[in-house]
């Protein structure tokens, strides 16, 4: 049954050039589609998304949609020229919970898919910014429906607000040999420890895990999530010299002298005059770049744990912040390791949700009140490991000097 | 038909050991090491000998349910049924035999997608939604995405950047497609446009002018009406009013621009990550295909690809070389806006004698 198509001559020339078209999708959907409900909604969204090219402006306003029980996890989207394009003047997007790492089987994106094609538009999106499947394009009624389906077979919305939000972590132990942590599992007790704060909105504002099994930070954690988890390790990196000798002799020493040793950062490798690496592991800030260059030869230490930054997050309101050290090395090996990791979250949200101020990330709550008392707050001690380096300003009351240093004393001989 | 309502199951992030493929289940944490075989195919081996291949391909990621399933087809067919997504919505198939590898990577081909994406190669553009579903773009990011990836596909192909090269596109300065070695973000030149008769019914104005950064937003009584008004001298045009407030109407079809930022690094591989500093900006805002914002991010990948030495990304190249000659290089200009003034600004100014001639 032919519908009135939208002329899209526009987006037309989106489908030209060698790289995947996303309009050529969206046609086949609604040309070949055997269902007119979706051949009718994706000739509307073309309609407005040339609409939107021809003006140069966008036409979704967001609104209030959930699922019952939820008050997250769906972006509600109503058109504001629905008169004009009325089969897609509701358009909403489920961001759904990705399982931890990214991983599917064919069978149950197949699942999905059909799912999907049941009770939305057919278009879907893996994975959004945050890390969500985003299931772009269904009304309100079917919002619920689509999600009961799914629901059904194991999966469960994302956050969208201010929650905790979908996590995100690396491929890590399934497939690289540089992880320094259990990735997936971090991640899965993360997130599914504060299901109700990710279906229900009521924090300050958005609050994110990432979770990266190495310092070359695959998933963006520093920069971009409020409680990033890095994988590393603190006793020596492994060098396999048979390897490093088969390297430098297939590289020649110049290379690996230009590419690796005086490319350390801390000036912490040497190369030996029979080929073989010397590290001197109290110098190695495990950068990571001599492991990505040979991984063949170098891997980390067994003595592995991670290191937990917060506060990273994009511009608004304050200006961008990296997360700042705040735990730098806590080994994940035991139940109680785990467990106290999830405690530290707890920590920091209750923390920051009984301090911020409303739409107040956690870093730059941080930055309001200082390093110091969000640490105290949430019961973690000082460590020099979380600056660059100590104050250059002296405005500041040292009168409690004597006692604090009494405290570093005693921790120090409580670690020995 | 009266549906009866449940309790949604509240199962949170699934268990991705149930869709993982088998060989990555079984040697879960025991990997030894990896090769890259070719562009877009790595290969990890384990401690135990067992192999696995992966081949990477670029997608339109906005997908349709006839993509999604040719992509299955072509998993089920010559993959091993199992596929990996990586953070730039790269695709990823595994199999475990090698003979598999060159007749996987021909059905991906001859379907249209397009292998590559791994190790020193142009990486696919990770980006946001643009005006295929964001309330508050300022440009479409699928379209941008598009156009810039025709032009710098052979890239994304070939391994053969100094270092990997992660883009992004952002269609507000919200910029949820993060930081990377080029972002390319909207900048919007102008204050918002004020529609005074919603404002009282839409907006919640005290939440709106605590979300200026500028201080810049206050209450007035406009035409007889509660509203808000922008002081003009001080705003910044970032457009964060827009979101909670759409009668303040950020978006305009002329005085929203692109600019270009370069030097974000998320590694800590040889020095500490780094955010995006501005290098290009008045770029105008071009549908359907945005030619003048893909030139200047191809001047840029040139200048890069001839200058940088082995495992330098941008911010790396650029500190050695330096901005002035980084500005040369690139036939850019450098303005009185590539000067930070925001809170910390000092921090990047230059303090010292070091100076490059």
């Amino acid at each position: 049954m032919a519908i009135d198509q939208y002329p899209t001559p526009m987006l037309d020339q989106l489908e030209e050039g060698p790289w995947p078209s996303f309009i050529s999708g969206i046609k086949r959907l609604r040309d070949q589609h055997p269902e007119q409900r979706i051949n009718e909604v994706t000739n509307s969204l073309l309609g407005q998304l040339e609409h939107s090219y021809e003006t140069r402006k966008g036409y979704w306003k967001g609104g209030t949609v959930s699922v019952y029980g939820y008050g997250g996890g769906i972006i509600p989207r109503f058109s504001e020229v629905g008169k004009a394009f009325p089969e897609s003047k509701e358009f909403h997007t489920l961001r759904v919970q990705p399982p931890a790492g990214n991983h599917y089987s064919t069978g149950m994106l197949r699942q999905l898919a059909d799912s999907w094609e049941k009770w939305g538009s057919g278009l879907v999106t893996f994975h959004g910014q945050t890390g969500n499947i985003m299931f772009i394009g269904t009304n309100t009624a079917n919002t619920q429906h689509f999600f009961d389906e799914i629901n059904d077979y194991g999966w469960d919305l994302g956050g969208a607000g201010p929650c905790v939000r979908t996590a995100m972590s690396c491929v890590g132990a399934a497939r690289c040999e540089m992880s320094c942590t259990n990735e997936q599992k971090a991640h899965r007790l993360l997130v599914n420890n504060f299901t109700d704060d990710v279906h229900r909105p009521a924090l300050p504002y958005k609050f994110k895990f990432k979770v990266s099994g190495c310092p070359n930070d695959c998933q963006n954690a520093i920069e971009r999530a409020d409680f990033a988890v890095i994988g590393t390790w603190r006793d020596d990196m492994k060098v396999n010299q048979d390897e490093w000798k088969a390297y430098v002799g297939r590289k020649g020493r110049q290379h690996t002298i230009d590419n690796i040793i005086s490319r350390c950062p801390t000036n912490a490798l040497s190369l030996k005059d029979d080929d073989s690496l010397e590290v001197n592991n109290k110098d190695c800030v495990r950068c990571m770049h001599c492991l990505n260059v040979v991984p063949k030869a170098l891997h980390p230490g067994d003595d592995r744990g991670v290191t937990i930054l917060i506060g990273g997050k994009r511009t608004l309101k304050i200006g961008d912040l990296m997360g700042t050290v705040v735990v730098p090395f806590k080994k994940l090996d035991t139940e109680e390791d785990w467990e106290s990791l999830v405690e530290l979250a707890e920590e920091i949200i209750d923390f920051w949700a009984e301090n911020a101020l409303e739409h107040e990330r956690c870093g730059e709550m941080i930055e309001r009140i200082g390093l110091v008392n969000f640490l105290e707050g949430v019961g973690v001690e000082v460590d020099p490991n979380m600056v660059n380096h100590p104050r250059e300003c002296s405005y500041i009351r040292m009168d409690g000097w004597d006692d604090e240093a009494v405290k570093w004393f005693d921790r120090q001989a409580e670690a020995s | 038909m009266a549906k009866e309502m449940r309790e949604p199951i509240e199962t949170g992030c699934p268990d991705p050991f149930q869709y993982m493929h088998p060989v990555m289940r079984r040697n879960f944490g025991l990997w030894a090491y990896h090769e890259h075989p070719r562009p877009g195919v790595l290969l990890h081996v384990a401690k135990n000998g067992d192999k696995v291949w992966t081949i990477r391909v670029g997608t339109q990621r906005i997908l349709d349910v006839f993509t999604l399933r040719t992509l299955c087809d072509i998993g089920d067919t010559y993959g091993e049924g199992y596929v990996h997504f990586t953070i730039r919505s790269n695709i990823e198939y595994m199999v475990t035999d090698e003979a598999k590898v060159d007749p996987l990577i021909k059905a991906i081909e001859d379907a249209g997608f397009i292998v590559g994406g791994t190790q020193n190669s142009v990486t696919m553009i990770s980006h946001t939604q643009g005006w295929l579903h964001c309330d508050i773009p300022g440009t479409d990011a699928s379209g941008v995405v598009k156009s810039m990836m025709d032009e710098l596909i052979d890239e994304f192909k070939q391994a053969n950047m100094p270092n990997r090269v992660h883009i992004t596109t952002s269609c507000c300065q919200i910029n949820c497609g993060g930081q990377g070695d080029i972002a390319i973000n909207v900048q919007h030149t102008k204050p918002p446009k004020i529609n005074h008769d919603l404002v009282a019914n839409v907006c919640e104005r005290p939440s709106v002018v605590a979300r200026c950064p500028v201080a810049a937003i206050r209450p007035a009584m406009v035409n007889g009406k509660p509203s808000l008004e922008v002081d003009e001298k001080k705003c910044i045009c970032c457009g964060a009013c827009f979101p909670p407030c759409p009668p303040m109407q950020i978006n305009d079809a002329e005085h929203t621009k692109l600019a270009i930022w370069v030097g974000g690094n998320h590694s800590n591989a040889r020095g500490k990550p780094t955010f995006q500093k501005l290098v290009a900006a008045g770029i105008p805002n071009n549908p359907p295909r945005w030619p003048e914002a893909t030139a200047i991010v191809k001047r840029i990948l040139k200048a890069y690809k001839e200058g940088a030495r082995d495992w330098e990304r941008i911010n790396e190249w650029i500190e050695r070389i330096g901005w002035p000659r980084f500005f040369e290089e690139v036939e850019l200009p450098f303005t009185k806006y590539h000067i930070d003034n925001w809170r910390g600004a000092r921090k990047s100014l230059n303090s010292s004698a070091y100076i490059r001639f």
